[in-house]
C-alpha cells in the first residue's frame, strides 16, 4: 500500500484510482462487442485501407516477380558481340566468318548467328508484279546472316521457312521478310515461291517473320545468307554476333565468347548482356510501389476517419456512462484509456480482416493470372498494427473530449 | 414535526466522528449575474447515521449532493468527508477518494444496459486499487462480493439478467448492490424512489432501513416527506440554506 502524508488529512489512503492493462482491456472489448454491428461498420474503412493496401503491394510485387520472370526468359540470356571501339582502326578486331560455329562450341549457349548490315549501294526492292498491276519500289535495308541467326534473337515465322546452311554456302538468292518489309512489298505467302528484286538482282522469298524478340531491325528488313551478301555485294565481314543462352549463363558467355572469337587479343571485342534482372525487378517496383503505396494511405486516412466519427459520435451517446464512471473513481486517464483502447481495438481487428482479405486477394488474382504469389511476410504480419496505429491515432480525440467531461454534467446529460 | 431555524445550521449531533461535515459551504455558478446556488451550508453527519435532504425544486438539494459527492467543488467554505478536506485535492485525487468511501444511487438507476446485473456490479471495483479493496482485489474476489451484495439486495437470483430484462424496483436494487459492494463510508441517494411505484418504493425503503441499521451512513435527497421519514434526521433546503426539521425519531413513533 501506497502511505502518504497529505495536506488534505488523507493519512495512509491511496488516493490514486487504478486500471489494470488487464481490465481496462476487457472493459474495451466489452464495449466493442456491446454493439457488434456498429463496431462491425466503423471498421469497414480500415479494412478496405489495409486490404488494398497488402493487396496492391502483394500483386506488384508478384507482378515484378513476374515480369522479371520473363525478363530472364528473354533478356537476360542475350548477349551480343561486336568489334570495340571505332575510333581506332588498328585496335579494331572483326567477327570471323565462322563465329557462329565458335560461339555453339561454348557450354551454355543455346544458339549463334552473324547479323551485318549490307550495303546495296542505293539499290531499291520491289516486288515482281503479278497480273500487270504496277508495283513501286522501296527502300528497304538488307541484312546478311549466318543460319543460326534466327534462332538467336528468337523469330517466330508466319509462314514458309529461313534459310539454312546449304543456302549459304550455295550463295543462293534466297530471302527471307520481316513483317513490315513483307507487308510494304504486300507478299503474304511463300507457297507461290514469290520474288522481289533489289536493284536488278532477283531473290526468291523462302520465308516471312511475323516476330522478333531481339534486334528489331530485322522487322522491317530482307534478309539474305552470308555467303550471298559476300558475293553479290561484296560484305567484307559480319557486323556482330548473336548469342542466345541458358539462363543464368549470359554473363559468363559473354567473358568467354570474345576469347573463343580473337584469341590473340579479346579485348579488342565488346561483349554486352543485358542488365541485372534485380535492377530491373528493383525499378518496376520502384515504380509501381509509389503509385499503390499513395492509394492505400489515402484508403487508409479514410479508414481513419471513419473510425474517429463513430468514436466521437459513441463518445456522445455513453455520456451517461462516462457520468457513471467518475462517479464510481474513474480519473479522466481511465476514460482517455478507456476510449483510446477501443478504437484502438477496432483498428487492429479491421487490421486483422484487412491483411486476411489483402493476402486471398493477391492469392485470387495470381491464379486468375497464373502467375506464383509473392508476398512479404513482414507487411502481412505489420498490417494489423498499423491498423491499430490507424485507430490509436483516430481515438485520440474523442478520448481527449470524453476524459474532458465534467462528472456531473456528465450525470445529468447521461439520464 | 416542527422546523427550526438555526443561523448556525442544522443541529449537530454529539458523540459518533463525522462522516460528512461541511462549514460554511457555498457553490455560485458563473454568469451574469452569478447564481449563488449554496449559502454558507453548514452540515454535520455522523457515522452511522441517515440524514435526508428535502426541499422544492431549484432550492439546491442536487447542487448539494454533487458537492457531498466530489462530483462538484464548492466555491467557498469547507467540506471534509471523514477528515479529509477535500479542497487540498487534485481531481485525479478526488476521483479516488469516489471510489474509495462513497457510493450512488441515482433516480435513474445508471446502469449499462449491455452488461449484466453482476457485471454492473462488479464496475464499482473496477478502479479501486487492490489494496483499497476489502477483501481483495483478485477478479474471484470482487465477483464473490458482487454476489454477496446481490443476495443483500435480494437479486440473487438475476445474476445474469441485463438491466432490460428487469423491473423499475429490481434495477434500482441493482444499483443499490453496486452502491454498497466496496463497503463504503457513505451512501448518497438522489430521488431512489422517483422512478418507481408504491409496491417498489415501498420495498426499496425498506432496503435502506435495513442498510441504516446495519450501520452504513446514509445521505438521501427527496422531494418525498414520506421518504424522508425514514432517515435519523431531515434536513430541509430552501434557497441554498439548510433548516432542521425537527420531528420525534422514527425509531419512537
Amino acid at each position: 500500500m501506497k502511505l502518504r502524508r497529505h495536506p488534505s488529512g488523507a493519512e495512509g489512503l491511496t488516493l490514486r484510482s487504478k486500471l489494470t492493462v488487464r481490465r481496462l482491456l476487457g472493459e474495451a472489448t466489452a464495449g466493442v462487442s456491446a454493439r457488434p454491428m456498429r463496431s462491425a461498420l466503423t471498421i469497414v474503412g480500415t479494412v478496405m485501407g489495409i486490404t488494398s493496401l497488402v493487396a496492391t503491394l502483394g500483386v506488384s510485387k508478384t507482378a515484378g516477380n513476374q515480369i522479371v520472370a520473363r525478363f530472364d526468359a528473354v533478356a537476360a540470356t542475350e548477349v551480343v558481340i561486336e568489334p570495340a571501339g571505332s575510333g581506332n582502326a588498328q585496335r579494331a578486331s572483326t567477327i570471323p566468318w565462322d563465329a557462329e560455329a565458335r560461339a555453339m562450341r561454348l557450354n551454355g549457349v543455346i544458339a549463334a548467328g552473324t547479323i551485318s548490315a549490307v550495303n546495296t549501294r542505293g539499290a531499291r526492292v520491289r516486288s515482281v508484279a503479278v497480273a500487270n498491276s504496277p508495283t513501286s519500289e522501296y527502300d528497304i535495308p538488307m541484312y546478311a546472316g549466318s543460319p543460326g541467326l534466327f534462332a538467336a534473337v528468337k523469330t517466330k515465322l508466319r509462314t514458309g521457312r529461313v534459310f539454312d546452311a546449304g543456302h549459304d554456302l550455295r550463295a543462293e538468292r534466297v530471302a527471307v521478310l520481316g513483317p513490315g518489309a513483307a507487308a510494304q512489298l504486300q507478299i503474304t505467302r511463300v507457297s507461290q515461291q514469290p520474288a522481289i528484286f533489289v536493284g536488278n538482282r532477283l531473290f526468291v522469298v523462302i520465308g516471312i517473320l511475323d516476330d522478333v524478340s531481339r534486334q528489331p531491325d530485322l522487322l522491317d528488313a530482307v534478309i539474305v545468307p552470308n555467303d550471298t551478301a559476300r558475293s553479290d555485294y561484296g560484305l567484307r565481314v559480319p557486323g556482330r554476333l548473336a548469342i542466345d543462352t541458358s539462363q543464368g549463363a549470359a554473363a559468363l558467355i559473354a567473358r568467354q565468347a570474345p576469347k573463343v572469337l580473337d584469341p590473340t587479343d579479346p579485348s579488342r571485342l565488346r561483349a554486352s548482356a543485358a542488365a541485372s534482372p534485380k535492377r530491373v525487378r528493383d525499378e518496376i517496383q520502384s515504380d509501381t510501389n509509389s503509385l499503390f503505396l499513395i492509394l492505400g494511405a489515402v484508403s487508409l486516412l479514410v479508414g481513419a476517419i471513419g473510425i474517429a466519427n463513430v468514436t466521437l459520435v459513441s463518445v456522445m451517446e455513453r455520456i451517461g456512462e462516462i457520468g457513471l464512471r467518475r462517479a464510481l473513481g474513474a480519473g479522466r486517464r481511465h476514460i482517455a484509456a478507456q476510449f483510446l483502447t477501443e478504437s484502438t481495438v477496432l483498428g487492429l481487428i479491421g487490421g486483422t480482416i484487412g491483411a486476411s482479405l489483402g493476402v486471398l486477394l493477391t492469392v485470387a488474382i495470381s491464379a486468375v493470372k497464373q502467375w506464383t504469389p509473392v508476398l512479404d511476410q513482414r507487411l502481412v504480419v505489420a498490417a494489423p498494427f498499423l491498423g491499430a496505429v490507424v485507430g490509436l491515432v483516430a481515438g485520440l480525440y474523442p478520448a481527449l473530449r470524453a476524459a474532458s467531461l465534467q462528472p456531473v454534467d456528465a450525470l445529468r446529460a447521461g439520464t | 414535526m416542527t422546523e427550526r431555524t438555526d443561523p448556525n445550521g442544522p443541529t449537530v449531533p454529539s458523540g459518533a466522528p463525522p462522516v460528512i461535515e461541511l462549514i460554511g459551504v457555498e457553490r455560485t455558478f458563473g454568469g451574469d449575474p452569478p447564481v449563488k446556488v449554496l449559502r454558507g451550508v453548514n452540515l454535520r453527519v455522523a457515522a452511522g447515521e441517515s440524514v435526508s435532504i428535502v426541499g422544492p425544486s431549484g432550492s439546491g438539494k442536487s447542487t448539494l449532493l454533487n458537492v457531498l459527492g466530489l462530483l462538484d467543488i464548492p466555491t467557498g467554505g469547507t467540506y471534509r468527508l471523514d477528515g479529509i478536506d477535500v479542497a487540498q485535492l487534485s481531481d485525479g485525487e478526488r476521483a479516488a477518494l469516489r471510489g474509495t468511501k462513497l457510493g450512488f444511487v441515482f433516480q435513474s438507476f445508471h446502469l449499462l444496459s449491455h452488461r449484466t446485473v453482476l457485471e454492473n456490479v462488479m464496475l464499482a471495483e473496477l478502479y479501486l486499487p487492490d489494496s483499497e479493496a476489502r477483501g481483495g482485489g483478485s477478479k474471484v474476489e470482487r465477483k464473490a462480493r458482487a454476489v454477496r451484495a446481490l443476495d443483500r439486495v435480494g437479486l440473487g437470483h438475476r445474476l445474469d439478467y441485463t438491466p432490460p430484462r428487469m423491473s423499475g424496483g429490481e434495477r434500482q436494487r441493482a444499483a443499490i448492490a453496486r452502491a454498497i459492494v466496496h463497503a463504503p463510508s457513505l451512501l448518497l441517494a438522489d430521488e431512489p424512489t422517483g422512478n418507481l411505484d408504491s409496491e417498489n418504493t415501498v420495498a426499496v425503503l425498506e432496503l435502506f432501513d435495513d442498510l441504516r441499521h446495519d450501520g452504513l451512513t446514509v445521505c438521501i435527497i427527496t422531494h418525498d416527506d414520506s421518504v424522508a421519514e425514514h432517515a435519523d434526521r431531515t434536513v430541509r433546503m430552501y434557497d441554498g440554506v439548510l433548516t432542521d426539521v425537527v420531528r420525534e425519531p422514527v425509531a419512537s413513533r
